[in-house]
Parts: C-alpha cells; structure tokens; sequence
C-alpha cells in the first residue's frame, strides 16, 4: 500500500469504511463536518447506510438502533453535538451494543468556538451520561494512528460491547498528512448471536436498559463492571518517548502530545534529560505505567488544551511521590513547541515541592503574564 | 533538517492549494510532511493561511511560533509574520498588494509582484503558483520539477487543462528570482 495525504477527517471516515462500518448517522459540526461530508459522497457508493439526521440527538439514536440490529455503526461530532447525545450515549452503555463516537473537540464550554481544544476529556472519560458506565476512550496524535484507531475502535467494542470514543482535537481533523489506510474488511454473513435482526424459528433476543427491579440493575451494573476491569487489564496503551535515564517526565495526549515531542527534542539536544508518556487510551488509563514512572523521575509536568483535566488522574497515579506541575492553553488556542520548551526548562531547575492544588494556580499566573506580553 | 513554510493571505488567493501542493511536492519526495490550515469562520476575503513542515524525520509539532520561509500574499500577512520569523528566514512577498519594505535585517526577502505576473499569463488565480515557483528558485525546499510532477499528479483530472499555465507561473516566479538574486 502506498501512503495517502490526507486530511484528517476524510482519513478517519474511509478507515471507518475500511473498517466495515455499515450505517453513519450525523448532524454537522465544525471542526467535524467533512467527516459526514465524506461518508455522505461514500456510503451510497458501497450501498450501505448515510444519514444525515434532524439533530445530534437523532443521530446518535440511530447508531444505537444500527448496533443493536447488529451492524456497525459510527457518528463524528464535536463537543456540543456529543453533549445532546449524552443521554443516548448512557443507554448505548446500559444496552451494552458496541457504537463508536469520533468527537473531533473544539473550544468550549456553551457554543464556544470551533478551534481545536482538548476539553472533552472529562466528558469522554468520565462518562459525560448518567448511570454507572465506562466508555473506551482513544486519543491518537497522529492521521495514520487515528485511521488505525478506527479499526481498533470497532474491534474493541464488539469484543467488549462497548461504547468507544476516538477523541481528536479541530487539529487532527484539519491537518493533512501522509497515511496508509488499511484493506477493506470483509462484512460479516451473519450478524452477532445477541443483535436484534429477526427471530424467526428462535426465541427472540431482548436489547433494553430498562432493569425496572433493582437487584436486576444490580447484576447489570455488576456485569459492566466486571466487563471494564477485563478493558483496564488488556486494552490500556501508551507510547513512550525517552524515558530511560530521564529525570523529568512530560505526560501530554492526542496532538499537545506530539507537539510536546518537537519541544521534547529540543530540550534533549540542550541537554535537558526529559522524556514523556502518551497516553493513547484515556480510559482504560495508563495508571500502573505513570506509578512507576513517578518511581525513577524527579519531576512531571503534565500539559493539555484544557484547565487541567487529565491531570486529576496523573495526580491519583503518583499519589504525591513527585511534585507534579501543568501547563495548558485553554478555549481554543494549541500551545506551541517553544513555550512548552520553555516549561521544560522552568520544571527541569524547579527543586521547590508544589502543594496539591498549587501547580494551578502557578500555571494561571504564567499564562495570564503571557498573555498579558500578547505572545500568543 | 525541518522546514516551516507558512502561506498566508485573503481567502481565494489559493493560499491554502499553494501549500498542499507543496506537502504534495514533499511526500512525493519521500519527505515527512504535515498541512495544517488556520481554519476559521471565515470566508472568500478574510484571512487564509496554512502551515506546512517538510522533515527528514517523523514531525511532532505541525505548528510553529517562527517560521522559517513565509509566502506573504498580503500586507497583514506580512505584518504579522515579518516580527515572528526565525533568524535568517526567507519572506517571499507578494509585492502587488504589499506597499512597505521589510524591516527586519535579519531575514531574506524577495519581492514580486505576483498578481501583475499572474494576470500576463492571463489567470489573476495564478499568482499563487507564482509565489510557490519563486519559494523554489530561493531556497531549495524542494526541486520545482518535483512540485510540477506533484501538482500534474494530485490536479483534479477535469483542471489539468490548466496545468501548462500553472507550470508557466511557477516558472516565471522562479525566473524573476533568480534575476533578483
């Protein structure tokens, strides 16, 4: 196979196809809209499903209807669109049907703005619905590690029927870059045992999240459960960057990740022994790696588009045995690999213990000052 | 060795084709490459401008603070770039709507006036090609046969009957540099 520039969104919506998606349903959203531009074109082609619904809250009900019949099924959107999928997304999880959602983040909260931002991570992460349940989350850095995450995508959640999300910024959505798509996979003949396609000569299948006795919910919510910590024992993937012998550590994902890889670089060639984590799954996340890490380095600066979402979990991870510091750039606007250079620096000569909270706070002064110097 | 180009200028200029065809140009080469467009609600006549990283090893950041080479196809665009680039960068400026000399000593410049050299050749939408032909001719970010094979390879089939005059601007950018050198 030969490599492809492509953009982003057009890359991920043709893995999705490759990867034997059978029905996209959406609503536009910038920075998301080619995504559903592209299968809109594709989609017929092949004679499988497109749909452009009435609104986010259609769409992402019609993915949920594709995969309990049995097919896969996808939607792309960005953070207000996955916020009026939410409470379908809650019944994806309590049906326990696989779906995949490519929320493409941009700038928020309310209406925001559509550059790209990484500030859906609690969202995702965190369930973003009601109930007890535990989305996948994958956070890709690069086009071909995305189309590559679409395949993974699907494959996850049929083998642990669940709901997945691939959590890109505007960035990655945007940008162009060479990629080797895979093969088109072969659709499967029959549908899963459990779907919902007819039962005729059988006992029909039940798909509902509806336990209206509460011992029944239990159960469910003991099976999900017990489903999650099978994810958080296979499935949790990070990539690292210079660790050996570094003595700070950078934790970063998605595209702040590869661009603390440039600034990353840099500070090596300067001198500085720095390494990094990515990590690729949000959740499962990479806790037991991150533990470790916070074992055999002095220092972690932890950088994100956000107010410091992700941090929380690296915080849980080392539990205080080494002061941790955060970098983030907020409401739209992607940090740059000099000023995460320069942070790099800062945190490599701090000696001073942060109290829990602290790291905040300093980060806030540091940023308003730069943006008072109007160095965007 | 990687190399930042930013092209920038209003919607419609072709600022965003002008730098596909060269990451086209660069992958073609074997090059790592990356195109980002600064992507906004706008539309024809605001503000367009991509970045685009041509690299021998994989690219982290496809963004930059300071560029090295920038296609300034407009007098913002050069007003906001000329103060950012990097020591002993190169600006080629479209000199047909930019009125003001660059300030800065420590950065190459190139002056042409794309848009008259465009409408000769009969097509105003040339002049970015014009630009791209004198990126080469400036600096070696890549050979221009290489950028013409890209540009005939990637060109939608039903433009194609536009590719010699495409080749005629990038050449006549080329030739007005190297005159200027």
């Amino acid at each position: 196979m030969t490599k492809e520039l492509m953009k982003g969104n057009d890359a991920f919506a043709e893995a999705a196809v490759r990867a034997g998606v059978e029905g996209f349903f959406g609503y536009p959203i910038t920075p998301a809209s080619e995504f559903l531009e592209y299968m809109a074109k594709r989609m017929p082609e092949l004679g499988r499903a497109f749909l452009q619904a009435e609104s986010e809250i259609g769409a992402i009900h019609m993915v949920y209807g594709a995969a309990c019949a049995g097919v896969r099924s996808l939607t792309a959107t960005s953070g207000p669109g996955l916020s009026l999928m939410s409470e379908a997304l809650s019944y994806i999880a309590g049906t326990e049907v696989p779906a995949v959602v490519v929320n493409v983040m941009r700038g928020g909260p309310g209406l925001g703005n559509i550059a790209p931002s990484q500030s859906d991570y609690n969202q995702m992460v965190k369930g973003g619905g009601h109930g007890d349940y535990f989305p996948i989350v994958l956070a890709p850095a690069t086009v071909q590690e995305a189309i590559d995450h679409i395949t993974l995508a699907f494959d996850l959640a049929d083998k642990y029927r669940s709901l997945v999300f691939i959590a890109v910024d505007g960035n990655l959505g945007q940008m162009m870059e060479p990629a080797e798509l895979p093969p088109m996979r072969v659709l499967p003949e029959e549908p899963p045992s459990w779907s919902v396609y007819g039962a005729k000569d059988r006992e029909p299948n039940i798909l509902t999240s509806i336990y209206i006795d509460p011992p029944d919910e239990e159960v469910t919510n003991i099976r999900l459960l017990r489903r999650w910590m099978e994810v958080e024992k296979n499935e949790i993937r990070y990539k690292e960057y210079e660790l050996e012998d570094a003595e700070i550590a950078v934790i970063s994902f998605g595209v702040a990740g590869r661009i603390c890889s440039s600034a990353l670089r840099t500070a090596r060639e300067e001198g500085v022994k720095v390494g990094m984590i990515r990590p690729i799954t949000l959740a499962p996340f990479p806790t037991e790696a991150i533990r470790e890490l916070s074992k055999r380095v002095r220092r972690i600066l932890v950088v994100e588009m956000n107010t410091g979402q992700m941090l929380n979990d690296v915080k849980q991870a080392v539990g205080g045995r080494v002061p941790i510091e955060f970098y983030g750039r907020i409401g739209g606007i992607t940090p740059l690999p000099d000023e995460i250079l320069e942070e790099i620096h800062r945190v490599n000569q701090n000696t001073e213990d942060i109290a829990d909270g602290q790291e905040k706070v300093e980060w806030l002064e540091r940023l308003e000052a730069r943006i008072e110097r109007g160095d965007q | 060795m990687e190399t930042n180009i930013i092209v920038s200028g209003f919607g419609g200029q072709g600022t965003l084709f002008a730098g596909q065809v060269l990451a086209y140009a660069a992958m073609d080469a074997g090059k790592h490459v990356t195109w980002i467009p600064s992507y906004g609600p706008e539309m024809r006549g605001g503000t367009a401008r991509c970045t685009v990283t041509i690299s021998d090893e994989s690219i982290g950041s496809p963004l930059t603070r300071n560029p090295a080479i920038v296609l300034a196809m407009n007098l913002p665009s050069l007003d906001m770039y000329e103060p950012l680039m990097m020591e002993g960068g190169l600006i080629i400026a479209n000199s047909s709507l930019i009125n003001r000399e660059m300030e800065r000593e420590d950065v190459r410049g190139y002056y042409i006036p794309a848009a008259e050299m465009a409408e000769a050749i009969g097509n105003p939408r040339l002049s970015n090609m014009v630009m791209v032909g004198a990126l080469l001719e400036a600096e070696a970010v890549l050979p221009l046969e290489v950028v013409k094979n890209a540009l005939g390879e990637h060109l939608p089939k039903r433009h194609h009957k536009t590719l010699p005059f495409n080749f005629k601007a990038m050449d006549d950018g080329a030739a007005f540099v190297r005159a200027a050198k």
